[in-house]
């Protein structure tokens, strides 16, 4: 039971991770009907973000819980910013011209991003520095829990907290609502659209961002190419949960993390192995895209052609 | 649209011409002096997720190439390394290879460290007729895809019985547990000897485990190997996963003997694992403690030229580059038939991790060394030192300076693993298949 209770942790641990940047791809996609694809790659950023301003600002040297902070902060901000410039660069000019158009542009952007990092980084996996003291909790039975771990959750369900919080209590966020809606009409009444529109990105890539930093504290190896699988199994989170649904997509988020950690743990007694767990995600996505084609919680829109 | 496209495109070939611009620079300072000069094509990942292993070897060759060219060259003429990056990727390695053949017609090839690696490459040398030795590639399919292909190191099968031995033996463990790469030709080499060894010792596997470089984490599995309660876990990896993996282990807890090979040889090692890797062995080619002169000068020079200490990948370039030297000497000229054959005759050679004869299989039959991980001052301490039964008389180095805490293993055993090594390689080979299919 234990040992079940491990996995279960090991899995929402991963599955948190998910769900920040799966709630970067459906923001945007509730938005633009754009499918980010640079969007993995900004959870790259962010945890570079951070190992930057750890190294620079010598909180590698003495962990505290105030370092944490500002990294984290520091790493949303930058993640932020470059969130939006991609927008304003690559997204808004082709905005109005085919879907496929943004979505090759999307692609482009996502393989620009990875290698400038190879040619500025390298390709060397770094070690991101330890900034707060990692401890181990026993909470049941032989079942341990990290700091990094319990940062991992505290800081997802703060930051999922504060996202709902802007998005139904804050002008801003009826902005957000209005856009998704009906982009057109939202600008007829009067919504800054081109502003609601780099605001989603900018929120969506700090999220990213803050996932990167959070992974780097859990796993400190990080490299250019990171962003890739991570980047993908959030969007089959997003997709899972139903594409334009927040809370799917952190509920898409958890339950491709339980999933494939229970793969790696159980999977071998119904003849599954391990290495199997990348392709469970996708199994499932197909699934449950055969059985429900808007996701678990996403609501079937009739399009009209 | 056509804007934005062009723009890209515009970046995108600025990046490229930049970087081409950087090495074909380089080449031509490298190949412009002189016509007698030459050529050796060195291949290995300075961008990749191993690229510590192509650094120290790029390092290594340039230390004993500028020592001979310093000393007079090759029968007058120089050694001029071109170097190729390619990034730690398989087919990466067969592009660069055929580079450094058809179009910088290179006249022997040294490379790769990951076993993977040079069996992309080594088909390509072989059929272009240019001998390549490989460093440090452990698994032994490596030299079986041809004459042409040797390497100065041991293999999986003495590399895998080490450690079984050193588990069963020294640390006097029953039951073991292996956590591999499943997409590593060194690591699924590894597994299946060392699980063949440790179980003709009397021991027990009780799990097996694998996993890929891009997963997230390794608590899944490391709680399921958790749960059965291994006295030692073996980890055949690369350092870039193994820091991550101890890590991980040691934060649900489980504090067992962590064992590897070579592949966890790095100094990003500590950066990654930290103090998790306290109470950790590998085995390895040869120790930089070993206070013999011929190791401690080879240690200042790399120290005073790279700012750093060499680990056992650059020794074993600096080996590698040492002996196509001498072969070149004996074969009178870098003709790729008498080449191959000088290199194959390789006779007790004395390099800084031992003394190498190339066997009938053109593997190197050497002894290995068991270190052990002192996280504190990121550095290995020398345990002890496992000869193969057999070879040829070992070099004062081994014999003399080690023999403070030598444990060698009794001939009974040992003429086990050499027989194994000499003559059943292809066996064992087709044994380590067979056992990773059951396992898939």
């Amino acid at each position: 039971m234990d040992t079940f209770v491990q996995q279960l942790i090991n899995g929402l641990t991963i599955g948190s991770i998910y769900a920040l940047i799966a709630l970067g791809y459906t923001m945007v996609y509730g938005i633009l009907r754009l499918i980010n694809f640079a969007h993995g790659d900004i959870y790259m950023v962010g945890a570079y973000a951070g190992y930057l301003l750890a190294i620079y600002l010598g909180f590698d040297a003495n962990p505290s819980i105030f370092g944490f902070i500002v990294v984290l902060l520091g790493a949303m901000l930058v993640a932020a910013l470059i969130g939006m410039a991609i927008e304003r660069f690559a997204y808004r000019p082709v905005r109005k011209f085919s879907r496929m158009t943004t979505l090759i542009t999307a692609i482009g952007m996502s393989l620009f991003i990875e290698y400038l990092f190879v040619f500025i980084f390298s390709g060397t996996p770094r070690s991101f520095p330890q900034l707060l003291q990692n401890d181990n909790y026993t909470i049941f039975g032989n079942a341990t829990i990290s700091t990094s771990q319990i940062l991992i959750f505290a800081v997802s369900i703060l930051l999922m907290v504060a996202l709902q919080y802007i998005i139904f209590r804050t002008k801003i966020g009826k902005a957000m609502r209005a856009v998704s809606f009906n982009l057109n009409s939202a600008k007829l009444m009067g919504v800054n659209t081109d502003f609601v529109i780099a605001f989603t990105f900018a929120l969506g890539s700090a999220l990213a961002a803050a996932g990167g930093v959070l992974t780097a504290q859990y796993n400190p190896k990080i490299e250019p190419l990171m962003g890739i699988i991570t980047g993908l199994k959030a969007f089959v989170a997003a997709v899972l949960g139903g594409i334009g649904n927040i809370p799917g997509a952190v509920l898409g988020g958890l339950l491709i993390g339980a999933a494939e950690t229970l793969v790696v743990g159980y999977g071998s007694y119904i003849g599954i192995p391990s290495t199997y767990r990348d392709a469970v995600a996708f199994a499932i996505l197909i699934l449950v895209l055969l059985i429900r084609p808007a996701g678990l919680l996403g609501t079937n829109v009739q399009e009209k052609v | 649209m056509k804007n934005f496209f062009l723009a890209f495109s515009l970046i995108f070939s600025i990046l490229l011409s930049s970087a081409c611009v950087d090495k074909s620079a380089n080449s031509t300072t490298n190949s412009g002096s002189g016509d007698g000069d030459i050529k050796v094509g060195v291949y290995g990942d300075t961008s990749g997720a191993t690229s510590s292993f192509g650094q120290s070897t790029k390092n290594g060759i340039q230390l004993a190439f500028d020592e001979i060219n310093a000393a007079g060259g090759v029968n007058g003429r120089k050694l001029i390394m071109l170097f190729e990056d390619d990034q730690g990727r398989p087919e990466q390695a067969k592009t660069v290879v055929s580079k450094l053949i058809n179009q910088d017609r290179v006249q022997a090839l040294l490379g790769e460290v990951a076993s993977t690696n040079s069996l992309a490459a080594a088909p390509v040398a072989q059929d272009a007729k240019i001998p390549m030795i490989t460093p440090s590639s452990t698994n032994p399919k490596v030299t079986e895809v041809g004459d042409y292909i040797s390497r100065v190191c041991f293999i999986d099968p003495f590399q895998g019985l080490v450690m079984a031995k050193f588990a069963g033996n020294t640390l006097k463990a029953k039951t073991a547990a292996i956590i591999g790469d499943v997409n590593s030709d060194y690591s699924k080499g590894l597994t299946a000897v060392f699980e063949q060894e440790f179980t003709k010792l009397g021991g027990r596997v009780v799990a097996k485990e694998a996993y890929t470089q891009t997963d997230p984490d390794f608590k899944g599995q490391l709680t399921k190997i958790r749960n059965l309660n291994p006295e030692v876990i073996y980890i055949p990896g690369y350092y870039g996963q193994v820091g991550i993996i101890a890590k991980q282990a040691r934060e649900l807890g489980m504090n067992m003997p962590l064992l590897g090979g070579d592949g966890w040889d790095s100094p990003d090692l500590w950066k990654l694992g930290g103090e998790s890797l306290k109470n950790a062995y590998i085995s390895n080619h040869y120790s930089a403690d070993n206070p013999a002169p011929e190791i401690q000068n080879f240690v200042k020079a790399y120290r005073a030229k790279f700012n750093t200490a060499p680990d056992s990948l650059a020794a074993l370039a600096y080996d590698a580059a040492k002996v196509l030297a001498d072969a070149i000497k004996r074969a009178g000229g870098t003709d790729g038939a008498k080449l191959k054959d000088a290199i194959n005759a390789t006779k007790e050679f004395k390099g800084v991790t031992g003394s190498i004869t190339l066997d009938a299989n053109r593997n190197a039959v050497k002894p290995a060394v068991v270190l052990e991980l002192n996280p504190t001052d990121s550095k290995f301490t020398f345990k002890e030192t496992i000869n193969p039964e057999g070879m040829s008389a070992p070099t004062a180095a081994n014999t003399n300076t080690m023999s403070n805490g030598n444990m060698m293993m009794n001939a009974n055993a040992m003429s086990n693993g050499n027989m194994m090594m000499n003559s059943n390689t292809t066996n064992s080979n087709s044994n380590m298949n067979s056992t990773m299919n059951a396992n898939r």
